[in-house]
């Protein structure tokens, strides 16, 4: 349930509570009034049909990436792949 | 002249005839439409012919107009066959009240885009209709051209090489956001004659089995016509499917699937293995930079589909495009 | 931490990346090795079974993990005859019915919108649920109705628009609620012994309620709740983090979706919401049944923008579902895989649906149909 995807905010027209939001190059406007006071140009948010519903904590996303990254520097795949599943694109 | 399309335009009198000089014979000028005959007479040798019909909201969009889409969509269907495109009819159905400006425009549109692939336009026919008849002007181009190159579904053989001219969805997404009046920005339309490409192509005597361009229903649509045209199983490597970041970013937003979105330059090709090098060569060369190596034709197979591989080993199947095209909250 | 910055590749491609794709793989057959037994996950919402079947990440674990596809498709649970409520306020004179784009192709009882929109109804698919405003002013001899769908997630925004509706003093635009709640539904499916060892939690409904709303269900039912968001690497984190639980005999609410998710969850929108809406006594979501306390609807005070009190006379009645050999039922409650059922890909497709879960593109037979029919 429930699309929402992560945009970064361009800019704020604090008169209509709205912003200007760049979803993957793509810009568009989106309700800020459930994030209000709480975020700032730059910031990362989620945006659920037309409207942000919450701020993305930027040191959180780096932290569990981190977090991704540890664990495929502590696995040895290549030997271990399950299932043979490793691909071997025919590009 | 008014400056709005009125009933009397359509009616088979003097405003009929000054709209067809001044606007048509004018716009398309050519010595078989000048004679004004009740048809056109060519004389040319295997024929490839093709019709479509166009309406578009908005008439106007970036990348392109619906004059450029029906002279474009036509004469693509057109070289698809392997044929040179090579005339063209044109009939406008107008609603009452349509803006003649705008109707230049659009005429002026097509003719530039004729120009760039020499095509002419040998016939024509306007009908006006009430207000509310039809949305604005609908257009029907038909396309004529000669054989150059066989290329059809039924030569698509086990072991062929499928490669897509460019990035897909380009024209999708971007009618698509102006359509629902979704405000982005960054989308832009492929729409192109693709004659001038697919000229260079055929001139170097490649083995292309097959090509279609990927208009309605997207690069999904064709690939699983295609597989179940010819019974065989189609094998794509997803992230060897070019897409731009904004049309990614517009369907990762609305959750529609870039695969199912519509083209209007874009197409895809079935080359027998020992000529896909060539061909990609030869489509970077003639203004297709993004060109791409996306998969094979596989056996034959008594449930023909297209399977979607991942690039850490998963496989789903390619969908084929069904219903509406709408955003989704899910 | 901090030492390079976000970027949009990073928020993306980075929880997409196939090399921690195929290390988390490696991880989850190692732990399913250590367990040695059979583990059935539900993920309770529909976009983790889209990103499930879409990504095939049911490949990518051992045969002992089945992932169960839980109640989360807002429209799939929709009953009937709350679709039939849809078409016929859209059939009421001078009226123009509002909803979003999911909405389309459900079947009611003998009709889908997109049938009633082509017998002349003025139906209207929005992006954003605050177009209805736009609507309504443009039509002001008109009676809009926007028909609210969605879970905890979606409430808000409807919320939202109500809120500023009445700010800017429309008063030709009413609401039929249809929001249900998570809660309750998966509560119902462990007291019906539902067999689930463990929950994938629906990180987008957390983004808005908090975590604290799966606290009984690790505490009293001892499930490991795992909160997750919807890329690949997020999903595989949970089902990790969830065997990881099962081997030490843990059952405990985690978060692997720290990112937009937060323990106390949105407040503003949770105030929004308290402020319009309060529970239903029950409400019967389709292919489950009756569920106590699990939907939402206008607050009393309300009542003269409430839909469902103001055209009362053209709502059909609850009526019981028919059932026609499906076996959505049994999906929902994790007792059988979508293509176990004798209608599936036969008499049942997503272009014409017998049961919930074909009805929208998040639906377990939906997702199954659309990717892995072969």
């Amino acid at each position: 349930m429930c699309l929402a995807v992560p945009s970064k905010i361009v800019s704020i027209d604090h008169e209509f509570c709205t912003a200007t939001v760049d979803t993957m190059g793509v810009s568009r406007e989106a309700n800020l009034a459930l994030v209000e006071n709480n975020v700032e140009v730059g910031d990362w948010v989620l945006v659920h049909i037309g409207i942000a519903m919450s701020k993305i904590d930027a040191e959180e996303a780096l932290r569990t990436l981190e977090l991704h990254e540890e664990l495929l520097l502590s696995s040895d795949i290549q030997e271990n792949d399950p299932d043979g599943k490793s691909t071997s694109d025919d590009g | 002249m008014a400056d709005r399309i009125l009933l009397a335009h359509g009616s088979g009198g003097l405003e009929n005839q000054c709209l067809i000089r001044d606007i048509f014979v004018a716009g398309f000028e050519n010595h078989i439409l000048s004679t004004m005959d009740d048809a056109a007479v060519v004389n040319i040798g295997t024929l490839a012919v093709s019709t479509d019909s166009y309406t578009v909201d908005p008439l106007f969009f970036s990348g392109g107009d619906i004059g450029k889409l029906a002279v474009a969509g036509t004469t693509n269907d057109v070289s698809m066959r392997g044929a040179r495109p090579l005339y063209l009819t044109v009939a406008f159905i107008i609603e009452e009240g349509f803006e003649i400006d705008l109707l230049k425009k659009i005429v002026a549109s097509m003719a530039s885009e004729l120009q760039t692939i020499g095509v002419q336009v040998i016939t024509g026919d306007t009908k006006v209709v009430p207000k509310g008849a039809v949305d604005k002007i609908i257009i029907n181009t038909t396309g004529i051209g000669e054989l150059v190159c066989d290329c059809a579904v039924s030569h698509i053989q086990t072991g062929d090489q499928l490669i897509v001219s460019g990035p897909i969805a380009e024209h999708g997404a971007c009618i698509f956001a102006a359509r629902e009046e979704i405000s982005v920005h960054g989308l832009r339309s492929d729409c192109r004659s693709l004659w001038p490409g697919i000229e260079s192509l055929l001139n170097k005597k490649l083995h292309i089995h097959a090509m279609r361009d990927a208009t309605r229903g997207g690069l999904s649509a064709v690939l699983n016509e295609w597989a179940e045209q010819s019974h065989h199983l189609i094998h794509i490597v997803e992230n060897q499917v070019p897409i731009s970041t904004p049309v990614s970013g517009f369907c990762e937003m609305l959750g529609i699937d870039p695969f199912t979105l519509a083209c209007e330059g874009t197409f895809v090709l079935s080359v027998a293995e020992q000529d896909c090098q060539s061909t990609l060569e030869v489509l970077h060369q003639a203004g297709y930079p993004h060109a791409a190596l996306i998969g094979t034709v596989m056996e034959k197979h008594a449930h023909p589909h297209v399977i979607l591989q991942s690039d850490y080993g998963t496989e789903r199947l390619m969908e084929y495009p069904s219903g509406e095209i709408l955003p989704r909250i899910c | 931490m901090g030492s390079q910055p976000l970027t949009t590749d990073k928020l993306y491609s980075g929880y997409r990346n196939p090399d921690i794709i195929r290390a988390y793989s490696h991880k989850i057959h190692q732990a399913a090795q250590d367990l040695d037994r059979p583990v059935n996950i539900m993920e309770v919402c529909g976009g983790h079974t889209f990103s499930i079947v879409k990504y095939g990440l049911d490949q990518l674990v051992p045969d002992s993990i089945r992932f169960i596809h839980g109640p989360g498709c807002p429209v799939c649970v929709l009953p009937q005859h709350r679709i039939d409520a849809s078409i016929a306020l859209a059939s009421m004179e001078d009226t123009i019915l509002v909803t979003l784009g999911d909405m389309i192709k459900i079947p009611g009882s003998r009709t889908s919108l997109q049938h009633a929109r082509a017998e002349g109804r003025d139906v209207r698919f929005v992006y954003t649920p605050l177009d209805a405003i736009k609507i309504a002013t443009e039509n002001p001899h008109k009676k809009v109705i926007y028909f609210a769908i969605g879970f905890e997630t979606t409430t808000p925004m409807t919320a939202l628009l109500i809120e500023q509706s009445r700010q800017l003093k429309v008063n030709n635009l009413f609401f039929h609620i249809n929001h249900v709640l998570v809660p309750p539904a998966i509560e119902l499916i462990l007291q019906q012994g539902g067999h689930i060892d463990a929950f994938i939690g629906p990180g987008h409904v957390t983004t808005i309620t908090g975590t604290g709303i799966y606290e009984p269900f690790a505490l009293q039912h001892h499930k490991p709740v795992v909160i997750s968001g919807f890329e690949p690497i997020d999903v595989l984190d949970a089902v990790l983090k969830i065997l990881l639980q099962l081997c030490d005999n843990k059952a405990i609410v985690e978060n692997c979706y720290s990112r937009s998710a937060k323990p106390e969850g949105n407040l503003k929108a949770q105030a929004l919401v308290s402020k319009y809406f309060e529970t239903r006594e029950d409400f019967i979501w389709r292919g489950i049944g009756t569920i106590e306390n699990s939907a939402m609807k206008l607050r009393d005070e309300y009542v003269e923008i409430d839909a469902e009190q103001q055209f009362s006379r053209y709502c059909p009645r609850a009526t019981q579902e028919k059932t026609s050999g499906c076996l959505c039922g049994q999906i929902l409650m994790g007792h059988a895989q979508p293509k176990d059922c004798a209608l599936f890909g036969k008499g049942c497709t997503p272009s014409s649906p017998q049961g919930s879960c074909m009805v929208s593109n998040e639906g377990a037979c939906a997702a199954y149909y659309r990717y892995r029919r072969y």
